[in-house]
């Protein structure tokens, strides 16, 4: 039989890396069972905000802002993501393709600089 | 083999020793197995002998002992931490989405676990070779912004969730001008391999891509970014203990809650890992003479070197504002990035040293003037008043 390909390694590692946090878990849920049962009770078991008591639901809508980072993010990520295909290959590329990388950068720069001047990337 | 080599190559020749016990059939699988249980040993009692560091180097920067009951000069405090973690009651929220607030700690634990199958820790001490390693890493180490997420939404907690909102927004600013800065070496290697990448740092430390102006600079991005990303101070805004109790920590306790703390160590050492095979070298001595040294002390040296220096900046810088945390990421970091990576095609094809003044010249520029930009945003109040506790 042929040997497996390395990348199995991957599979294997997270396997063993998914049973590593289950033991001490299991293992502390045996030393429950065992020596220390819960008793769980409405006060104890509450979220704790500060000692005071939760008020209202905590699933809250959240700031328009943070999905405007996001948006932005995902446009400079995918940028990134283009750029290191491009910087493996640079050695051997010729004039024209650099200069085309240059436009496509300096575009995803300009979108940068758009959403800097609209106040996008205002925290507030 | 000389003496040398075989020191050297000792974890290689252990497992290849441990495998031959086996059948050739299952051989290359039980070298798997070895490697990952390997890594998660040796890392894990990195990150015990970590986290006693830190407790006594902040006590030291605090002018005070730090652990020092348990074991001779406390050094037995996280074996005795883990065994309190192992026997602490674990609460869960009655109001929590039990299935979230189990699987979050654990979603969180393999990635950050997962990474280190493509650092090199020595020569041809590598878990796993991959043509796209680099890629491999940032895709994998970017996975842990959901188990946070998981962990603030499944907690049913306000303050863990407005943490956990934070951790994203934080970790995904700081992961651009990271992957930027990582591309300047893919450019000047043409390698995603981080074995490559080592490789192409042979011969002493001035062969290193930190010794070179686009290396320095983007060493430096690349370590304020993995500050943020490991959510660790000054960018510990995630878990501002006088604003948002601990983030998405408050909800957790007992073994969840110590997975959680390796996580974030282990999360730290891996990004400094990554640092040190990018820009310093990997596990190459830094003079040719030192070669004699084993290839995976050097690394080790290294990441301590790492280690201690976060160590520091947490007990010496205070934490950021919000807004001034998202400034220096898309304001500053990542325009300094993108020209970094445009100063290191430069120094690629224009073979060396007519692109030093180039690159001084304008990193210079961009530095002093995206630093002047900021320092004018700010809101100006009149004079300062400084108040000292007597």
């Amino acid at each position: 039989m042929d040997n497996p390909s390395p990348y199995w390694f991957l599979v294997v590692f997270g396997a063993v890396a998914l049973v590593f946090p289950l033991i001490p878990l299991g293992l502390a849920r045996l030393w429950f069972l065992v020596f220390s049962p819960q008793k769980p009770s409405k006060e104890k078991n509450a979220v704790y905000e500060c000692g005071l008591e939760s008020k209202g639901d905590s699933w809250l809508q959240m700031k328009v802002h943070y999905y405007l980072y996001a948006i932005v993010f995902l446009i400079v990520d995918v940028e990134a993501v283009f750029l290191i295909p491009f910087a493996a290959a640079y050695a051997s590329l010729p004039i024209g393709a650099i200069v085309a990388m240059l436009f496509f950068v300096l575009l995803v720069a300009e979108g940068l600089v758009w959403a800097w001047g609209r106040g996008f990337l205002e925290w507030k | 083999m000389t003496l040398v080599e075989r020191i050297d190559q000792a974890p290689l020749l252990l497992q290849r020793w441990a495998v031959s016990f086996f059948p050739a059939l299952l051989q290359p699988w039980v070298a798997m197995l070895i490697s990952a249980a390997a890594i998660i040993g040796v890392f894990a009692s990195l990150f015990a002998l970590s986290t006693l560091a830190e407790r006594k180097g902040l006590g030291r920067i605090q002018n005070r002992p730090g652990p020092n009951r348990v074991g001779p000069f406390g050094m037995l405090q996280p074996l005795a931490d883990g065994i309190k973690m192992l026997i602490k009651e674990d609460i869960v929220p009655l109001r929590a989405d039990k299935v979230l607030h189990f699987l979050a700690p654990i979603a969180l634990i393999v990635p950050s676990l997962l990474v280190y199958s493509v650092l090199p820790i020595g020569r041809n001490l590598i878990a796993m070779q991959c043509q796209l390693g680099v890629l491999l890493f940032f895709a994998i180490g970017a996975s842990t912004e959901l188990s946070i997420f998981m962990a603030g939404w499944g907690s049913h907690n306000k303050y863990s969730l407005l943490g956990s909102i934070r951790a994203i927004a934080q970790m995904i600013s700081y992961e651009l001008p990271m992957v930027l800065a990582a591309v300047t070496v893919i450019l000047a290697t043409s390698s995603l391999d981080t074995v490559n990448i080592v490789e192409a740092q042979a011969g002493g430390f001035w062969a290193w891509h930190a010794f070179t102006p686009w290396g320095a600079i983007a060493l430096l991005t690349f370590f304020i970014c993995a500050l943020a990303e490991s959510n660790r101070a000054p960018f510990d805004l995630p878990e501002a203990e006088s604003e948002l109790i601990a983030g998405h920590l408050t909800e957790y306790s007992g073994f969840k809650y110590a997975l959680f703390f390796m996580a974030e160590y282990l999360g730290m050492m891996a990004i400094s890992g990554m640092a040190i095979t990018l820009f310093l070298g990997g596990w190459q001595a830094p003079l040719p003479i030192l070669n004699f040294i084993p290839s995976w002390m050097w690394f080790f040296g290294k990441l301590a070197c790492f280690v201690v220096l976060f160590i520091w900046i947490r007990g010496t810088l205070p934490r950021l504002r919000a807004d001034q945390l998202m400034n220096l990421a898309w304001k500053f970091l990542l325009p300094i990035a993108l020209l970094n990576i445009g100063l290191a095609g430069l120094w690629v094809k224009s073979s060396g040293w007519i692109a030093w003044p180039i690159s001084v010249i304008l990193l210079g520029l961009a530095i002093v003037g995206l630093g002047r930009l900021l320092r004018g945003s700010r809101p100006r109040g009149g004079k300062r008043i400084y108040r000292y506790a007597d």
